[in-house]
């Protein structure tokens, strides 16, 4: 129980009416990096403000380092990154001047703030002021606030919106590093694609239930899409009754779909003519489409 | 207590860096200046210390301006950070809610009174160069500009309650208004009309003394207008002065739960909020 950084268990979460989550259970274990996926309002901000104690569950508990984060011991808190959702830093200050004022509030040494804009690529950028920073850069420079003093467990709310595809990678690259020095790492978005190979685990919201939780392997068997085959023939010419469970493609591509397991049975029976083969597994765009149509929305939740 | 100051600090820097502290100095020395020496002109003749007459001027300007200002200052304080996504952020740090009212309050009541002290304190320093004005004008005038700074703080304050109470900024800006009109404008009119129309039955002396100490507004023009013998005789307050039971300990006492109950009702409102 205790070698888990966060633990949720039967947390439930009430507006009003509406419930915003229901019934979640969830643990993130340390050196661990979890996707939050689900469109807005399936959730994910109001859960990860319970993981950060900000709300308190209607039912349920949530557990960060073994303690109730909404107790808000400061030992709790000093272990923990965040990252908001469209945050908007104060225009007037530089960005190390705003750096400064958050390394101060979590008791780390101003000094090793420099290391830490160079390492999110602000380095150059530090005396300017955050005003006149682009998108991207408020989004790093709210990165370097979350990685203040190590945190073993770091929460990012959509944090890759703004970013382009280099910083993105330059992003992750981050990201791996954090996690071999054994933080959790919890992050939501609603670009799934961008996780593929990122993370080590998916969870994916809908309406404020779990409708998934699991490595690309279990979200793959879950979502119940087969893997598909295509390959391109010497000869243009298909024989229809020798090639009848395939499909036909443009550009003479031939497709069929399989279980899992009968893809390298099916590979080596493949005849001399077969070309070129590709193996196409769902994306996590597929697998979240068909999530969604086997649990049909009931309605948007608050946050 | 160290988050506390960390957070009055920034908050300090924030008003520096977005130009307030420049702004509201500005007007306040324009005002004062102005009233300084265009107010002032009668004095010459009669031999009146025109700093004394100056004090005058600066209490009915500061009932007006002082209140306008720290409620824009403070209305959107809490509720502008949570639109922001700000205050979530800053609560995921090692603070406790009632550091960041704190904290905040701190700063902005810092911002007021260095804005208060630049701007009067210029028509202070400007009369003192042109004609000079006598030890006991000045302490009149050092108790304005304290008073000024603890009602302005009254004001923050209750600026924060609001800024506590409501879901969205426009709301916040509008009741803060509301507030400014009805303990500038209405309140006295309203006391003013009921006076009248009562004739002296049933609100007594000691009736009046305590509806004026329900206005943080009226506590101070008293506290400044009658508090001070040389400053009451120009004021044309003389006569209420010997009146009112209310000492200046007794009004600075008022304006000091005026601060300390709405700014207790915000943190204990803003402890069980949701962001």
């Amino acid at each position: 129980m205790t070698d888990r950084t966060i633990v949720m268990q039967g947390v439930s979460r009430r507006f009003g009416k509406l419930w915003a989550v229901r019934g979640v259970d969830l643990a993130l274990q340390p050196g661990e990096c979890v996707g939050l996926v689900g469109h807005n309002g399936a959730g994910k901000s109001t859960l990860i403000k319970m993981m950060l104690g900000l709300l308190r569950p209607t039912e349920g508990t949530v557990r960060v380092l073994g303690e109730d984060p909404a107790d808000g011991k400061a030992a709790v808190r000093q272990a923990l990154g965040y990252l908001p959702e469209n945050l908007a830093f104060q225009p007037g200050m530089t960005g190390a001047e705003t750096l400064a004022f958050y390394a101060r509030l979590k008791r780390q040494a101003v000094r090793r703030n420099a290391d830490l804009l160079d390492r999110v690529g602000l380095g150059a950028a530090a005396r300017r002021r955050v005003g006149t920073y682009s998108k991207g850069m408020r989004q790093r420079l709210g990165l370097a606030q979350a990685l203040l003093g190590a945190p073993r467990a770091l929460l990012l709310d959509e944090p890759t919106t703004g970013l382009d595809p280099a910083l993105r990678q330059s992003f992750y690259a981050i990201l791996h590093e954090l996690r071999g020095e054994g933080a959790a790492i919890l992050l939501s978005t609603h670009a799934l694609a961008e996780l593929e190979g990122e993370v080590d685990r998916v969870i994916v919201m809908n309406s404020g239930h779990k409708l998934a939780d699991g490595d690309i392997q279990v979200l793959r068997g879950l979502s119940g899409i087969r893997p598909r085959l295509r390959i391109r023939l010497a000869q243009p010419f298909v024989d229809p009754v020798r090639w009848q469970r395939w499909r036909t493609l443009p550009g003479g591509l031939l497709e069929t779909s399989c279980h899992e397991a009968d893809i390298l049975p099916l590979l080596r029976a493949l005849p001399d003519e077969a070309t070129d083969v590709e193996v196409v597994r769902p994306s996590l765009d597929e697998m979240y489409a068909t999530f969604l149509q086997t649990h049909p929305t009931c309605g948007e939740a608050p946050l | 207590m160290r988050q506390t100051i960390i957070i009055a600090g920034k908050e300090f820097r924030d008003g520096l860096r977005n130009r307030w502290i420049v702004a509201i100095s500005l007007l306040l020395a324009l005002f004062s200046l102005s009233l300084a020496f265009l107010g002032a002109a009668p004095t010459g003749a009669v031999n009146v210390d025109p700093l004394a007459v100056t004090i005058v001027s600066l209490s009915s300007l500061s009932v007006f301006l002082l209140p306008l200002i720290a409620l824009l200052l403070s209305y959107d304080a809490i509720v502008g950070d949570i639109d922001r996504g700000t205050m979530a952020l800053l609560l995921a740090y090692p603070v406790t809610r009632w550091q960041v009212v704190l904290g905040k309050f701190v700063g902005h009541c810092l911002l007021l009174a260095l804005s208060t002290v630049i701007g009067y304190g210029a028509a202070g320093f400007a009369l003192q160069l042109t004609g000079g004005a006598s030890p006991a004008a000045w302490q009149a005038f050092a108790l304005l500009i304290a008073s000024a700074v603890l009602m302005g703080a009254v004001f923050i304050a209750i600026g924060y309650l609001v800024s506590v109470l409501v879901r969205d900024r426009g709301t916040a800006g509008g009741i803060a208004i509301g507030v400014w009109l009805l303990f500038v404008l209405v309140y006295d009119m309203g006391l003013l009309a009921v006076l009248v129309a009562d004739q002296g039955r049933m609100i007594t002396g000691g009736v009046l003394n305590l509806l004026l100490l329900l206005n943080p507004a009226d506590a101070f023009r008293l506290l400044n207008l009658a508090g001070t013998p040389g400053v009451a005789s120009f004021s044309g307050l003389a006569g209420l002065a010997a009146q009112a039971h209310l000492g200046p300990p007794l009004l600075a006492v008022a304006l000091a739960l005026w601060v300390a109950v709405p700014l207790s009702a915000a943190m204990a409102v803003f402890s069980r909020r949701q962001i």
